[in-house]
C-alpha cells in the first residue's frame, strides 16, 4: 500500500514577492469550523476557556493565545485555528475545514495599500487592527481576511488559490511600481 | 513661442516628441498642449462633423477641440485631451478625424454642404428607404463624423480598480480646496485631497494672485507642504473624481502611467472608489466661449487658458493679442499679457460702460462679428457704434463669464439655481447629502472668498463628523467682485458655434426651438449639443441661453439639462480592469487538475470550475472515440472520475432531519447512519430547485451533494430557509466541497480497484447500495458512499483535499491495469443519459417534479418548500410537457439538445410545438443516438414516432418517444 502524499493547495504558487511586498503560505495547520449548537453559545465559550484560554469571538474579531486562534467567520460561526476542537463535542456543530482553504499571508509597508486594489472594506490599521476579521469578497472571490502584525492573512477557497495569488501579485506589483 | 523666465516647466529637462509625424520638443511640466503651442502648432485636429480646423481652446480637462490619438507600442488611445497629457520623452501622437492629413482634409468638404448637414439633419433626410438606415447612410455617416478610432485590439495595457476611505474628501486643490484640506487636516480628520490637474493649486497657478502678500503659488507650496506632512492627508494628484454616489461614495479617474515614458509595471489608469464620511467640493469654475461667427478658428482660446499658457507654462499663445469679454477679468488678461512683452491688439469688450483701466485700445460696447485666417487665426472684424473695423491679431481671448463647476452635485438629481448677478448656475445645499460646495464652484468668484468659503465648509463637513474646526484665520487676497453683463451670441448671419466638440451651432439651436423642440432636455437630443466628449461643459449655459431666447423665457425657467457622471471620460478599461480575459471570474481547480492535463484532457468550464471533458489515448482520432473507450471502461470494466465540484454541505444539530424534510419533497428523518438518499429540493414557487444525494453520517449529522452549478444557490436557499422561516430549529451548516476530494469509482470492477486501496476489504454485505461510511485510504480517514451516476456498480470515494491529487493518480493508475480508466464529462453525460438520470439541462428551473417524473417523490405525510405552489392548476397534469426518452428511427442519425419536437403532419412552426430536446448524446452501449426531452404529455405517448426539428442545425430525424431510462431500466446493474 502506497503512502498518500499531502499537497499543499499553494504549491509552486507562493513565495511571491513585488517590491517591498511578500506573499506566502502562512502555514495554518488545523482549521476546524465550530457553530454552536442553539443555546450554546456560553457553554461554548467556556469549553474554550478551560481548553485553550479562548472565547467564542463577537463578530469580526478573532481571539488567540499561544498557538490557539478563534477566528469570526460568520453568523454563529468562528474557525478554531491550531487547537483540538474536541472539548467542544456535543455543544457545537464542529467541522473539519482544514483542506478546505488555502491561507495566505501577505507582508509588506502599509500592505492594505495592496488589498485596496482588491478589497471594498477599509483595513487601514487605525480602522482594522491586530484581533480584526472580516469576510468579504476579494475581487469576485469570497475569503476571510485578518489583521496580522503589519500584515495580512487570507483565506480563499482551496479551489480559488491559483486565482488569488495571481490577483493579489498583480496588485503587489502595481503598488511596488508606483514605489 | 515660450517667454524666457515665466512658468512652472523645467527648462533644463528638454523632451523630444511626435506630433502628425514632426518631431518637437518641450519640457518637463508640459502638457502636449502647450508644448504644440509653444512650437507654434495651432491646428490640431478636425471638428467631428463639418471638418472644420481646430485648435487648442482652453487648459483643462473641459478641452472640446484639442483631441488627439496617443500611439504608444500596442496601444492606440483616441480622443485623449492634449491639455491633460503630460508630455513625456518620446511621446507619440496625431490628430484625429482628418483624411489623408491634417492640413488636406477631403471631407472638410462637409462643410461647404453645411446647410444641409444642420440639426435633425440625418433623422430627416436618410429615412427612406427604411432599409438603407442600416446598410448605407449609417456606416457612411459615422465614418464621416467621428472623433478619433480604436486599433481593434484588445487592451492589454495594465489598469487598476481600488478603493478608499477618508473622513473628509476635499475635490480640487485652489484657494478654496486648500484652505478646506487645511482645516479638516489640522482638525485631526482623515483627508483626501483629489486634483485632477497633474499639480496642485488650481487658478493659483495659472493666474498671478497675491495671497498673504506672497505670489498664490509660493503660498500654495507652504500649505502643500504642511499637508503632505500629515500623516492624516493624503493627496491625490492626477485624479479627478467623476461621480458622486450613494452613502457617500465617489468615483474618480487616476492617471498613473499614462504621463511616463517608461510607466514599468505602473497601471496605465486606476479607477478608485472612495468612500468619504463627507466631501467638500472645490472644483472651481469653468470660463464659457461667447458664440460669435466663425468663433471656432484655431487661435480662438478661452482667456484664462491664454493666462494659463503664459503663467504656467510660459507660453505666449499669439504674438498679437485681442481680447474679447463680457466681464471685468480682461483687464487681467490684457495686464498680463503687456507685463510679458506681448502685444495686446485689442480688447473688445461688449460692456457700454467698461471701464479704461490699462495701456490697450479699448473698444466698448463692441463685438466680435467674425474671424478670419486659413488655417488660424489672422484677422477679427469688431463692430461697435461707430461700425465695422479690422483688428489683426492671430490670437483672441475670449472670456464669456464664468460656470461653477457644479457637475457632482447634480449627480443626485438635484437642479442648479441661476444667480442673475453673476449670470450662472450655482449648485443648491444639501444637492448631494454630505457634499459642500465652495469657493468658484459656489459662485464665489474672488480668491479672498474662495478662501474663506473653503474654512466654512470644512468647518460644516466637520460638524457633522462631530469634528471640532481648530481656529484658522484666512489669509489676505484680491477681493474684487465680479462685473459681468451677459453676452450669449453675438447676432450675424454665419454660423457661431456653441458645441465645439459636436460642431452644434447656435443656428442648430434656433432650429431645434423652430421645430418644436423646445424643451432643453429635447434641444440636447436633436442638436446633440452636450453630447460630446466634454459633454457640454464648454456649450451647456451657452446653448440654453440662446434655447431661453428663441423660445421667449428665461434662462431659470429654461433649466439645464441633467449632468450625470462621469464628469470627465472614463476609459472602460479601467473601470472594468483586471477583468478581461481569465480575469472575469475566478477559476476552480480540483485536486485532480495537473493529472488530468498531464494526460492530455481538454478542460471545459462548469460553472467556475474546471473539468476534463475526455482523456485522450493515442491512436484516438476523435473525441467520441475517446468518450466511447471511457464508456465502454464503466459499463465493462472500472473508471474514474473526479466528482468534487459537486457541492457538499455538512448539515449538524438536534432538528438536522426535521430541516431535510422542510427543504426536501422526499422524507429523510427515517434515513438511518450509514445510508444515503436521492433527494428532490423544490424552489417555494414549486419547480424543482436542484437534486442530489443526503447521506446520514450519524445521528444528527448529514451530508448533503448538490448539483456543480448550483452550490451556491443552494447554501443560500438553506441560509434563507433558517434565518427567515425556522430560525428556532437548532440546524448548523457549512460547506465541505473544498475540504473533501471525491471520485467516482464505477463500472462491474470497481470494488477490486477499491479494495485495493483500503485499508480494509468492502464486505459486500455491508456495502449495499446506497450504504455509506468512514474508510481508511492508506492511513488517510475518508469517507465512501455507494452511489452511482452511471446505473453501474459504483462508489464515491472521499479523502481530505490535500490527498486528492495523490488518490486520484493512484486510481486511475490502478484502473489502467484493470482494462479501465479515468473518465470526463463527456462520458459521465452518455453514462447519465443512458440512465435518464437528471442534470440542469432538464431541472433548468421551468420543470416540475411531476413533470420529471418525479412527482411521487413529493411526500403526502408532510409539508415541504413547493408544496402548495407544486399542486397549483396548470403544473400537473396532461397538458404539461413530460420527460421522455428519444430514439431516432435511424440510431445512426445525429441529434442535438435544443431541437423542437412536432407531430409528423404538423409543420415544423412555433405554435406546433410538442417539445424539446434537453440532453442528446450517442450511446456507444446501445449503439444509437439517444435524447432526453420533454413532450406534451409525453408519458402516455411512449412509443409515438415524432419529428425532431433542429432549426439551428438544419437537420430533422424521425424519432421515437421513449421511457427515459434506455439502459437496465431494473436497475440490475447498480445493486449487484
Amino acid at each position: 500500500m502506497a503512502e498518500l502524499l499531502a499537497t499543499s493547495p499553494l504549491e509552486g504558487l507562493v513565495p511571491l514577492s513585488a517590491g517591498p511586498f511578500t506573499l506566502s503560505d502562512a502555514g495554518v495547520a488545523r482549521i476546524t469550523s465550530v457553530a454552536p449548537f442553539a443555546g450554546k453559545e456560553k457553554a461554548v465559550s467556556a469549553a474554550l476557556k478551560k481548553a485553550h484560554g479562548l472565547a467564542f469571538p463577537a463578530p469580526n474579531t478573532v481571539i488567540s493565545k499561544g498557538e490557539a486562534r478563534i477566528v469570526w467567520t460568520g453568523r454563529g460561526q468562528a474557525f478554531l485555528i491550531g487547537a483540538d476542537p474536541a472539548p467542544l463535542a456535543g455543544i457545537a456543530a464542529l467541522t473539519d475545514q482544514s483542506d478546505g482553504w488555502a491561507v495566505l499571508r501577505l507582508d509588506g509597508p502599509e500592505a492594505e495599500r495592496v488589498l485596496a486594489r482588491k478589497v471594498a472594506v477599509d483595513l487601514r490599521p487605525a480602522v482594522f487592527g491586530e484581533g480584526a476579521v472580516v469576510r468579504t469578497a476579494l475581487g469576485h472571490m469570497m475569503s476571510v481576511i485578518l489583521r496580522a502584525g503589519a500584515g495580512f492573512e487570507i483565506f480563499v477557497f482551496r479551489s480559488m488559490a491559483h486565482t488569488a495569488v495571481h490577483e493579489i501579485g498583480e496588485a503587489m506589483r502595481a503598488v511596488a511600481a508606483r514605489g | 513661442m515660450r517667454i524666457d523666465g515665466k512658468g512652472l516647466i523645467d527648462r533644463k529637462t528638454a523632451l523630444n516628441f511626435r506630433f502628425d509625424g514632426r518631431s518637437y520638443t518641450g519640457f518637463q511640466g508640459d502638457t502636449l498642449a502647450s508644448a504644440l503651442l509653444a512650437n507654434g502648432v495651432r491646428m490640431v485636429g478636425r471638428s467631428f462633423k463639418y471638418h472644420r480646423p481646430r485648435g487648442v481652446m482652453t487648459a483643462g480637462s473641459e478641452e472640446p477641440s484639442a483631441l488627439v490619438e496617443v500611439i504608444e507600442r500596442g496601444q492606440q488611445t483616441p480622443n485623449v485631451r492634449a491639455t491633460v497629457q503630460e508630455l513625456h520623452e518620446g511621446l507619440e501622437a496625431r490628430s484625429q478625424n482628418r483624411w489623408p492629413s491634417l492640413r488636406y482634409d477631403l471631407l472638410a468638404m462637409n462643410d461647404l454642404f453645411a446647410p444641409f448637414f444642420g440639426a435633425g439633419f440625418y433623422y430627416k433626410t436618410f429615412m427612406w428607404p427604411r432599409a438603407f438606415w442600416e446598410r448605407l447612410y449609417e456606416p457612411a455617416i459615422r465614418r464621416a463624423a467621428g472623433l478619433g478610432s480604436l486599433s481593434g485590439k484588445h487592451d492589454e495595457g495594465i489598469y487598476e480598480k481600488a478603493f478608499a476611505f477618508c473622513d473628509l474628501l476635499v475635490i480640487g486643490s485652489g484657494p478654496a480646496g486648500l484652505m478646506a484640506a487645511l482645516e479638516a487636516a489640522r482638525a485631526g480628520a482623515d483627508v483626501i485631497l483629489a486634483e485632477e490637474d497633474s499639480r496642485m493649486g488650481g487658478r493659483l497657478l495659472a493666474d498671478t494672485v497675491e495671497i498673504d502678500g506672497r505670489p498664490g503659488r509660493d503660498w500654495a507650496e507652504g500649505v502643500l507642504a504642511e499637508l503632505d506632512a500629515m500623516p492624516n492627508v493624503r493627496l491625490m494628484t492626477r485624479t479627478a473624481v467623476t461621480g458622486a454616489y450613494d452613502h457617500g461614495t465617489f468615483g474618480a479617474l487616476e492617471r498613473v502611467g499614462l504621463h511616463l515614458a517608461q510607466p514599468g509595471e505602473r497601471p496605465r489608469e486606476c479607477f478608485w472608489r472612495i468612500a468619504a464620511k463627507q466631501a467638500v467640493l472645490a472644483a472651481g469654475a469653468l470660463e464659457r466661449p461667447i458664440a460669435f461667427a466663425d468663433n471656432d478658428r484655431p487661435g480662438v482660446m478661452m482667456a484664462g487658458a491664454v493666462r494659463a499658457y503664459l503663467n504656467r507654462w510660459g507660453v505666449a499663445s499669439g504674438k498679437s493679442v485681442a481680447i474679447f469679454t463680457n466681464n471685468g477679468d480682461a483687464r487681467k488678461t490684457a495686464d498680463e499679457l503687456t507685463a510679458a512683452g506681448i502685444e495686446v491688439a485689442a480688447v473688445i469688450d461688449s460692456r457700454p460702460d467698461a471701464p479704461a483701466l490699462g495701456d490697450y485700445r479699448l473698444y466698448r460696447g463692441a463685438q466680435v462679428t467674425g474671424t478670419h485666417g486659413r488655417r488660424g487665426l489672422e484677422w477679427i472684424s469688431v463692430r461697435d457704434q461707430n461700425g465695422e473695423r479690422r483688428v489683426e491679431a492671430d490670437c483672441l481671448a475670449v472670456s464669456g463669464g464664468w460656470n461653477p463647476t457644479l457637475h457632482l452635485t447634480c449627480h443626485m438629481n438635484s437642479r442648479p439655481v441661476w444667480r442673475p448677478e453673476i449670470a450662472a448656475f450655482v449648485p443648491v445645499d444639501g444637492a448631494v447629502p454630505g457634499l459642500h460646495a465652495c469657493g468658484a464652484a459656489a459662485g464665489v468668484f474672488s480668491t479672498a472668498g474662495c478662501l474663506e468659503d473653503g474654512l466654512r465648509a470644512a468647518g460644516a463637513a466637520l460638524e457633522a463628523i462631530g469634528q471640532k474646526a481648530p481656529k484658522i484665520a484666512a489669509p489676505k487676497a484680491e477681493d474684487g467682485a465680479y462685473d459681468i453683463s451677459p453676452l450669449w451670441v453675438v447676432p450675424g448671419e454665419r454660423r457661431a458655434w456653441l458645441d465645439f466638440a459636436n460642431d452644434v451651432t447656435a443656428k442648430d439651436v434656433r432650429l431645434s426651438a423652430q421645430e418644436n423642440f423646445r424643451s432643453v432636455e429635447h434641444m440636447k437630443r436633436y442638436t446633440t449639443q452636450g453630447m460630446a466628449p466634454d459633454q457640454g461643459k464648454n456649450s451647456n449655459v451657452g446653448a440654453l441661453a440662446v434655447l431661453a431666447d428663441a423660445t421667449g423665457r428665461g434662462i431659470p425657467e429654461t433649466g439645464t439639462t441633467t449632468f450625470r457622471p462621469p464628469y470627465v471620460p472614463v476609459s472602460i478599461a479601467a473601470m472594468g480592469a483586471g477583468g478581461r480575459a481569465a480575469g472575469f471570474a475566478p477559476q476552480r481547480f480540483t485536486t485532480s487538475h495537473e493529472a488530468s492535463v498531464e494526460r492530455g484532457a481538454p478542460m471545459i468550464e462548469a460553472g467556475l470550475w474546471y473539468r476534463p471533458s475526455y482523456f485522450p489515448r493515442m491512436g484516438e482520432t476523435d473525441w467520441r472515440r475517446a468518450c466511447n473507450r471511457e464508456v465502454h471502461n464503466v459499463r465493462g470494466r472500472v473508471g474514474v472520475c473526479d466528482v468534487s465540484t459537486l457541492g457538499k454541505i455538512d448539515i449538524q444539530g438536534k432538528d438536522a432531519a426535521r430541516f431535510l424534510d422542510f427543504v426536501y419533497t422526499n422524507t429523510f428523518s427515517t434515513l438511518q447512519p450509514g445510508r444515503v438518499r436521492y433527494g428532490l429540493m423544490l424552489r417555494e414557487d414549486g419547480h424543482v430547485m436542484d437534486d442530489g444525494t443526503t447521506a446520514c453520517l450519524a445521528e444528527n449529522h448529514y451530508l448533503m451533494t448538490t448539483t456543480t452549478a448550483a452550490a451556491g444557490l443552494v447554501m443560500r436557499h438553506l441560509e434563507f430557509v433558517h434565518q427567515a422561516l425556522r430560525p428556532s430549529w437548532d440546524v448548523r451548516f457549512i460547506s465541505v466541497t473544498e475540504q473533501w476530494a471525491q471520485f467516482a469509482v464505477a463500472g462491474p470492477r470497481s470494488r477490486d480497484l477499491l479494495n485495493s486501496v483500503l485499508d480494509q476489504k468492502l464486505d459486500p454485505a455491508a456495502w449495499p447500495f446506497m450504504a455509506c461510511g468512514a474508510v481508511s485510504v492508506s492511513g488517510v480517514a475518508g469517507r465512501l458512499f455507494r452511489i452511482s451516476f452511471s446505473g453501474e456498480h459504483a462508489y464515491e470515494i472521499a479523502v481530505p483535499a490535500r490527498y486528492g491529487a495523490a488518490l486520484f493518480r493512484d486510481l486511475v493508475a490502478r484502473a489502467e491495469t484493470m482494462g479501465g480508466g479515468a473518465y470526463g464529462m463527456e462520458a459521465l453525460n452518455v453514462l447519465r443519459v443512458e440512465k435518464g438520470l437528471l442534470t440542469h439541462a432538464e431541472i433548468h428551473g421551468r420543470t416540475t417534479a411531476f413533470d420529471v417524473g418525479l412527482e411521487k417523490m413529493m411526500s403526502k405525510k408532510k409539508d415541504f418548500i413547493g408544496k402548495a405552489a407544486a399542486a397549483r392548476p396548470g403544473l400537473l397534469g396532461a397538458g404539461r410537457e413530460q420527460l421522455v426518452g428519444l430514439r431516432p428511427l435511424d440510431a445512426e442519425r445525429e441529434i442535438g439538445a435544443g431541437a423542437h419536437l412536432f407531430r409528423k403532419s404538423d409543420p415544423a412552426k412555433r405554435e406546433f410545438d410538442q417539445g424539446y430536446v434537453t440532453s442528446a448524446c450517442y450511446s456507444a452501449t446501445l449503439r444509437s443516438w439517444l435524447g432526453l426531452a420533454f413532450v406534451v404529455n409525453g408519458r402516455a405517448r411512449h412509443g409515438e414516432t415524432i419529428r425532431l426539428v433542429d432549426h439551428m442545425r438544419k437537420t430533422e430525424v424521425l424519432c421515437e418517444i421513449t421511457d427515459p431510462v434506455f439502459f437496465d431500466p431494473e436497475g440490475e446493474k447498480v445493486r449487484g
